[in-house]
């Protein structure tokens, strides 16, 4: 029987990987923009999972709002990445110090 | 083991693997192809926890909309990988480390006595309909901040907009308010010269 412990690990599995991708892609903006989806998504099963196996609804409501917030941060991180080649034609994090004092 | 511990098995395995491989695929556009994966399995596992309705949201919002807002933006882009990749591997052992930190912290949490009480099936919720119960709550006790997910969305429209929008250099438009407040002083100038002696123009009359 699959119980509430299988799912939490396997999400905590998923948040680890995307953790290990954040450290291995440090330079590369894009794949950090996916690293961070795929924590989300992570959080997501977690809530998903506690709110079937608590028989609560309100889990899934956070889950909706979880998505929409998810989708306008990429959308406008993209928007940044572009703005963003199209200045310095690069996406390299390390080149991203004009802010630097 | 029962038929759906297996799915459950399968669809986990499959969305691990996907996710290791978003985050060393060497080429980008195969990265935003697994994470595409990764969402569809995780899409499959809220299926089994009776989820129909976010399942489907996240693989129409998700998969039909971000992923593929990513992989415009990636095809988009003319990335250099290589220089991207430069020292990939020297920051492993701490990736590593804390990932299996989180783990091991996840397996303390899950390995307490305390919490076999809340490991066994609940209750459950698959007897009821899924979409017809989340629109109830949403509509009735998440109005407000359904409508400022609403705004959030606009937002993010605007701000996409205003950041990526670039006016044509070739557009002959008018500015109105450039064109009012232009003076005198920036078009006329008055240039103070000596007469000339035209006697060549009186000579030709």
């Amino acid at each position: 029987m699959v119980s509430l412990s299988w799912y939490l690990g396997v999400a905590a599995l998923l948040f680890a990987i995307s953790v290990v991708g954040i450290f291995l892609n440090r330079k590369n903006l894009i794949v950090l923009l996916m690293a961070i989806e795929l924590m989300l998504l992570a959080v997501n099963i977690n809530f998903v999972a506690f709110s079937h196996y608590l028989g609560d609804y309100h889990g899934q409501v956070f889950v909706f709002f979880i998505l929409t917030v998810a989708a306008a941060e990429s959308a406008i991180g993209l928007a940044i990445l572009v703005v963003l080649f199209r200045n310095l034609s690069t996406i390299s994090v390390e080149e991203l110090d004009t802010l630097k004092g | 083991m029962d038929a759906k511990a297996i799915l459950f098995l399968i669809f986990s395995g499959v969305m691990l693997l996907a996710a290791v491989r978003v985050i060393t695929a060497r080429n980008p556009v195969h990265a935003v192809l697994f994470l595409v994966l990764a969402f569809f399995s995780a899409a499959c596992l809220w299926i089994l926890l009776a989820a129909e309705f976010l399942a489907i949201a996240l693989v129409l919002v998700y998969v039909g909309a971000v992923m593929v807002l990513f992989l415009f933006v990636v095809m988009m882009l003319d990335i250099n990988v290589d220089r991207l990749r430069q020292g990939f591997w020297r920051h492993v052992p701490w990736g590593v480390g804390i990932a299996a930190l989180i783990v091991l912290q996840m397996w303390l949490v899950l390995s307490q006595p305390a919490w076999q009480g809340m490991n066994r099936a609940g209750p459950g919720i698959a007897g009821v309909d899924n979409i017809k119960a989340l629109g109830k709550l949403t509509f009735t006790e998440y109005v407000f901040p359904l409508q400022i997910a609403g705004v959030i969305l606009l937002v993010a429209i605007i701000a996409a907009i205003a950041l990526t929008l670039r006016g044509r250099k070739d557009s002959k438009s008018q500015d109105p308010s450039r064109q009012v407040r232009v003076r005198r002083q920036d078009r006329v100038r008055l240039v103070a010269m000596a007469t000339e002696n035209d006697a060549r123009q009186t000579k030709k009359v």
